[in-house]
């Protein structure tokens, strides 16, 4: 097919559109690849405790848990770095995935709690004798699973549906996401909602029936976390070189236009939107798991800003940037909150601020501007 | 005359010449609704493409259209000038749906009602606008702006499976060698000047493939050369396309009416407050008593 598409447009003069990755892409995308399947298992289960060499337990933790989060920011990126639509309900689609799986998880416990009920802990507390109706599949694993996607997408379709037809766009849209977080994480503080109120999950004891502690557990779910973030990351990829994608950053610099050209930018917003809120979700729902912990504090307003810090950090409508942009500011804040605790939130702002004024295209068009000055002064 | 009367003069002609009766078959009928009318098909056996009456248009009791009537043929070239807060946009507007008229009709042919249409319907039917600041896709490149606007399924799923066809990528080629962008076609949009935006602007409409052009100041921002050219291409786009041409260049208007294939004999069409001040040539229009007291005051 390439050789039929390039060879009129040589003819004519026409420079071939990008490809979707180059062969360096490539290249750093098996290097990513293979750390992930091979080397951060084997540093952390084959070399002994005390090497230089060795990655603690934690290491793997951390690293599993920052993935969930740039799975987030690819999201965030797809939404608001190409189709230019500034979500801060994305918190609210992470924790939904997270508490998906986390039902699932709390039905693993079975009789292990600390009331050795067949009931989750909190509910015998609340003195419940039956499972709610929401919890019906809780003990099916691949039916949470579906719900993990349905349910993010589902509300992601239907409050954009109804946001993009009204043609809410800007900053209301981004507020009424917003509200619409708060006003779901109150619903989940309440105890009567059924999903364990300010306390949320955890104590989880078993996923599939297997110990949830156990490192070869860890390991695995973290190898799947991994793979996950990488085929978001092709699909993603892929897609924004698709006439599709470029629909999409069409709409972001020009809606008037687009629409007079005869496209509708509802099903194009909508399609994206909603595929963006499951990604989330289904990065929520590896979270639960490596971090043994959901509670409605995910759906916080300053949850759902910093997805966004991260796409800006790293670089918007990059694709790799909100990924390096997800790992730097949670590395960072891992070394911080260690170092500095009481800074932190300093440290975030004045990033915030310098990287707003310095480098407003994030890390990753830094470094292009970079590169490409040092390439002019050598030609 | 009604269809059931030409179905019985059918009858009784067929009777007389002695061929077979065509019974209930559509005989009379046929010749009463002989053409096809679909949806969304363009109908200009009238020979009008864009038909607008007594459109209103309030802005919080600002009248910014007052009983308007325009009525555009196919393949005419047609200027329309004003002074400032005419409504010529407002007009362009209502047509192509982004604002709804508070009375009125306007139809595009003689089949499409355009006041029951969304913007991109209407877009998609073959009505292309220009807008007065030039809009383009900044981040995209030159080449990518138009192959957004090549005529294609503009559906979700079909942009994600889109392959461009050697016909289309050729199509391309053409428009940028029309549009003088040839060279630029890999440079982002938002590095061009303002007269190559405009330039891009008009190609991508005509990517489209439209019948009826509504170009809001066309040639604002442009030097002499690219508006010399501009005036040209629209010259050539007469009568394949139909254009309505809203600018305040006098030159360039004149440009327009004086060349071409109706040269001198092309109607201009003066607005004021919101509805039609005059029509005729432009030397008409130009002579006539109350377009001068609304351009210099008197």
């Amino acid at each position: 097919m390439s050789a039929v598409m390039t060879s009129p447009l040589a003819l004519s003069g026409v420079a071939v559109p990008r490809s979707a990755l180059g062969p360096k892409g490539w290249t750093a995308l098996m290097a990513a690849a293979l750390s992930v399947l091979v080397l951060v298992p084997v540093l952390n289960l084959l070399v002994p405790d005390g090497s230089a060499l060795h990655l603690s337990d934690f290491a793997v933790a951390l690293i599993g848990k920052i993935m969930c989060y740039a799975i987030c920011a690819l999201a965030m990126d797809l939404i608001w770095g190409y189709t230019g639509i500034l979500s801060l309900g994305h918190g609210l689609f992470f924790a939904l995935g997270g508490y998906g799986m986390g039902m699932y998880l709390m039905r693993q416990i079975g009789r292990d709690g600390s009331y050795h009920a067949d009931l989750p802990d909190f509910m015998v507390f609340l003195d419940w004798k039956t499972v709610p109706w929401h919890w019906t599949f809780s003990e099916s694993f691949i039916a949470q699973m579906i719900l993990v996607v349905v349910v993010p997408g589902l509300l992601a379709f239907i409050f954009g549906f109804f946001a993009f037809r009204s043609r809410i766009k800007g900053v209301y849209f981004s507020i009424i996401t917003q509200a619409m977080t708060f006003a779901a994480m109150l619903l989940f503080f309440r105890n009567e909602t059924g999903f364990g109120g300010n306390n949320g999950f955890t104590d989880f004891k078993r996923i599939l029936n297997i110990p949830i502690a156990q490192p070869s557990t860890r390991m695995v779910l973290f190898v799947i976390t991994g793979m996950t973030l990488i085929g978001f990351y092709l699909m993603a990829r892929w897609l924004v070189n698709t006439k599709f994608g470029r629909v999409l950053q069409a709409i972001r610099d020009a809606e008037n236009r687009v629409m007079f050209c005869g496209y509708n930018p509802l099903a194009y917003k909508l399609s994206i939107w909603t595929l963006s809120a499951v990604m989330c979700g289904i990065a929520g729902a590896l979270y639960v798991p490596q971090v043994g912990i959901i509670n409605p504090s995910e759906m916080s307003a300053a949850s759902g800003i910093e997805i966004a810090i991260w796409a800006a950090v790293g670089g918007r409508a990059t694709l790799i940037g909100p990924i390096i942009g997800a790992f730097f500011v949670n590395g960072a804040k891992s070394w911080f909150t260690q170092a500095f605790p009481e800074f932190w939130l300093y440290f975030l702002g004045a990033l915030f601020i310098l990287v707003t004024l310095y480098l407003p295209d994030g890390i990753v068009g830094g470094v292009k501007k970079l590169l490409n000055k040092n390439a002019e002064v050598k030609a | 005359m009604t269809p059931e009367l030409m179905e019985e003069g059918t009858a009784a002609l067929n009777k007389a010449k002695g061929l077979p009766s065509t019974g209930s078959e559509s005989g009379g009928r046929e010749a009463a609704y002989g053409r096809v009318i679909e949806p969304d098909q363009l109908d200009v056996a009238h020979g009008s493409i864009l038909y607008l009456d007594d459109i209103s248009v309030s802005f919080d009791g600002f009248k910014a259209l007052n009983k308007l009537c325009l009525n555009i043929a196919v393949g005419e070239m047609r200027c329309i000038i004003g002074p400032n807060g005419a409504g010529k946009t407002t007009m362009m507007d209502v047509i192509t749906g982004k604002t709804r008229p508070d009375a009125g009709t306007a139809f595009f042919g003689s089949t499409i009602d355009l006041l029951k249409k969304r913007e991109n319907e209407i877009a998609q039917i073959g009505i292309g606008r220009k807008f007065q600041k030039p809009t383009v896709f900044e981040q995209l490149s030159v080449f990518e702006n138009l192959e957004l606007a090549l005529k294609a399924d503009r559906r979700a799923r079909a942009s994600v499976f889109f392959k461009l066809s050697s016909e289309q990528l050729d199509r391309i080629g053409e428009m940028l060698k029309l549009i003088h962008l040839k060279d630029q076609a890999q440079r982002t949009a938002g590095l061009l000047s303002h007269g190559q935006k405009q330039w891009l602007e008009i190609g991508m409409l005509l990517m489209q493939d439209p019948k009826l052009l509504l170009l809001d100041e066309p040639v604002a921002g442009m030097t002499d050369e690219e508006t010399e050219r501009t005036a040209e291409l629209f010259l050539s786009l007469e009568g394949a396309h139909s254009l309505v041409v809203v600018e305040h260049d006098m030159k360039f208007i004149n440009e327009l009416t004086t060349r071409g294939a109706n040269a001198n004999r092309k109607r201009v069409t003066v607005l004021h407050e919101g509805s039609v001040l005059a029509e005729g040539t432009l030397a008409d229009v130009q002579a006539n008593d109350k377009v001068v007291e609304v351009y210099l005051g008197r």
